[in-house]
């Protein structure tokens, strides 16, 4: 397979990738190999049970974290491989992160935190608050850009963070549990617009979730099970 | 730069008494740095300004030879003593030098019709006044006949006239020094203190009459001065030699320059200086441990903030300007008020007490603004790499 024909397909591809943690004299597997790839324009979900390993799993999709072995590339690169530096630059043009707790910056305006990776790009400062603006408009918040998030319900948070999220145009858009601390009516409101992301902009998007009613509605599921791929593949064959 | 100063600086007016408590340490650190130092400036440019204004280019000789740097100790060996002889000769062949001046120095009672004050009385010659920049304000200084004739003249500082004679003229009148009459021929110029000591409290007679009257053969010093700043060497070389040879050749005196005197002086209060700044630097330090404190706690609160910034792809280098910054714009902050309050502090006392000496210098407002650069550089660098070296993920589990 040649650089440009992987270029072309696959996003994220995992090769036995496994991470265990030392606790003590202990070593704690959370991942034991997970291989498995994921396509430019997918949009995933990973379920699976409480400790089963989807948070660790997604900071390594995210490259936060690299594999204790085994070996994972995103677009091409591989990750293990990369230093610190590189990580941080290829998330600020790769990855855009929405979190279940919103992790907004407080005392920061909306529009000032959604140009936070604006900022590591060294984009500069007129460009940055038009494009930030551009990204709050498009959740539908236009009209809140200078509020601070303390002012602002859990919903419109979870917006600003995913304004946050698309505001450099990444190709992968992570998710944990991005739903977890709404309430369902706002929860489903913010799935619509990863969906819309999905098939408007054609991002990536990989999900993290509890609910399961989330999980049916993307095109492909991976469980996890004790840091184990129990399940991939389309929600209808979910047991 | 200008990125991680804006939100530097959001980050304290976010959390403004907070903020302003770490100042404050800095602030009186800053502030005791300012006005210890200029207190120990003052001092030093009050020494020069009242050891210049003594005259010029002065060179006081007394007999025995003893160590010229320094207070002066006793003397090293026996010792001729200076006599009027001396100092006729040194006006005869001193070619480097401008006047000369014997200097009998005694106490004693000045009474007038009953009212009486203890003084200084000084026994000089007529060049006295003009080597020590007095001045004559009614009558006559001492005159070479009254120094060769032995006269009982006197002449009396303001605070002496004040006291014996109150509204009354004193010019011409009799007074009583000890045992003796002497008469009034002049009334000097209000002089005011130098270094602790009023010299309008004083009377000067003639050399002579005050050896009659001390019942003394020799002269206590002998006050000269060379002719020019360039000469002061040479004169001093000169008023040696001519002394030696009027003592077999053997070098049994000491002279000392104004020169000498100033650098004594200057070498105690430059240590006085040194101390004062030594305890004012206590002081930053204090603050700038309150600074490590404050940005501890402040990376340690914002480390969830630290992953997010790290998911949003800050560097490792990021996060360490962002706090040192941080902290370097508390200690610099904190520096200025400090400065402006010294500075304000400064002026209020030269307005209503100009006679404290403080005196502030352009070299203070830069040692005390580096050091509080310094301080807030070396307390940020800590606590700012612990938070640059997080973890990005345990930053982010962090509850
Ligand atoms: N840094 C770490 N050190 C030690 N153990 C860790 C570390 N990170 C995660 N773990 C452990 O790995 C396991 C999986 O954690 P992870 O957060 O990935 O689970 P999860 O599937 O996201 O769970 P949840 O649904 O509750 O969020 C847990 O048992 C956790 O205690
Ligand atoms: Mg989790």
């Amino acid at each position: 397979m040649s650089a440009v024909a992987r270029e072309a397909e696959a996003l994220i591809e995992l090769a036995d990738v496994r991470r265990s943690f030392v606790v003590g004299d202990q070593t704690v597997d959370v991942l034991r190999g997970l291989t498995f790839s994921i396509d430019r324009g997918e949009y995933v979900a990973i379920i699976g049970p409480s400790g089963s390993g989807k948070s660790t799993l997604l900071y390594q999709i995210g490259c936060l974290d690299t594999p204790s072995s085994g070996t994972y590339r995103l677009a091409g690169w591989d990750v293990g491989a990369l230093g610190d530096s590189e990580l941080a630059a290829l998330r600020n043009r790769t990855i855009g992160f929405v979190f279940q707790a919103f992790h907004l910056l407080p005392h920061t305006t909306a529009i000032d935190n959604v140009a936070l990776p604006l900022r590591y790009a060294g984009v500069g400062v007129r460009e940055r608050r038009a494009r930030a603006r551009a990204a709050l408009e498009r959740v539908r918040l236009g009209h809140r850009l200078d509020a601070h998030p303390e002012r602002l319900s859990g919903g419109e948070r979870q917006r600003v963070a995913i304004a946050r999220a698309i505001v450099h145009k990444p190709e992968l858009i992570l998710g944990d549990e991005p739903t977890g601390n709404l309430d369902q009516k706002v929860g489903r409101e913010i799935v619509d617009l990863f969906e819309d992301l999905n098939r408007e902009m054609g991002s990536t998007v990989v999900l993290v979730t509890h609910d399961l009613e989330i999980a049916r509605r993307t095109r492909r599921v991976i469980r996890l099970v004790d840091g184990q791929v129990e399940y991939d593949g389309p929600p209808a064959g979910l047991p | 730069m200008i990125e991680y100063l804006r939100s530097a600086f959001a980050a304290l007016v976010a959390n403004k008494v907070r903020a302003s408590l770490t100042m404050l340490g800095v602030i009186i650190g800053v502030l005791a740095v300012t006005l210890l130092v200029s207190v120990g400036d003052g001092a030093r440019k009050y020494l020069d300004d009242t050891i210049g204004g003594i005259g010029t280019n002065l060179l006081i000789v007394t007999a025995g030879k003893r160590e010229t740097k320094g207070m002066g100790g006793p003397p090293l060996s026996s010792t001729k003593p200076l006599t009027i002889d001396d100092v006729r000769a040194l006006e005869r062949q001193g070619t480097l030098l401008r006047a000369v001046s014997p200097v009998v120095q005694g106490g004693g009672s000045v009474r007038y019709q009953g009212r009486t004050r203890d003084v200084s009385v000084i026994g000089v010659g007529p060049s006295f006044a003009d080597l020590r920049n007095m001045h004559v304000a009614i009558g006559e200084f001492v005159r070479q006949e009254d120094l060769d004739g032995r006269r009982r003249v006197v002449v009396l500082g303001r605070t002496v006239v004040r006291e014996l004679f109150g509204e009354e003229p004193a010019l011409g009148k009799p007074v009583r020094i000890a045992e003796g009459r002497f008469r009034v021929v002049g009334i000097m110029e209000a002089k005011g203190t130098s270094l602790g000591f009023d010299l309008d409290d004083l009377v000067f007679i003639p050399a002579t009459a005050a050896q009659d009257l001390f019942g003394k053969d020799d002269i206590g010093s002998i006050i000269t001065a060379a002719r020019a700043k360039e000469d002061v060497g040479q004169a001093m070389a000169q008023v040696e030699e001519i002394l030696a040879r009027r003592r077999n050749g053997e070098h049994v005196i000491t002279i000392q320059s104004q020169d000498d005197l100033l650098q004594t002086f200057n070498t105690i209060t430059s240590a006085m200086t040194w101390v004062l700044l030594c305890i004012a630097s206590i002081s930053l330090l204090v603050g700038g441990i309150g600074i490590m404190n404050i940005m501890l706690v402040s990376v340690r609160e914002r480390t969830r903030e630290i992953g997010v910034r790290r998911a949003m792809g800050a560097t490792r280098a990021d996060i360490l300007w962002q706090f040192l910054l941080e902290s370097v714009l508390i200690s610099v902050c904190g520096g200025g008020v400090g400065l402006g309050l010294g500075v304000a502090i400064i002026m209020t006392v030269h307005r209503f007490a100009p006679a404290i000496p403080v005196q502030f210098s352009p070299w203070i407002a830069a040692v005390a603004f580096g050091s509080a650069c310094v301080v807030g550089i070396l307390s940020g660098v800590f606590p700012a790499r612990s938070g640059a070296q997080l973890d990005p993920v345990e930053a982010l589990r962090y509850e």
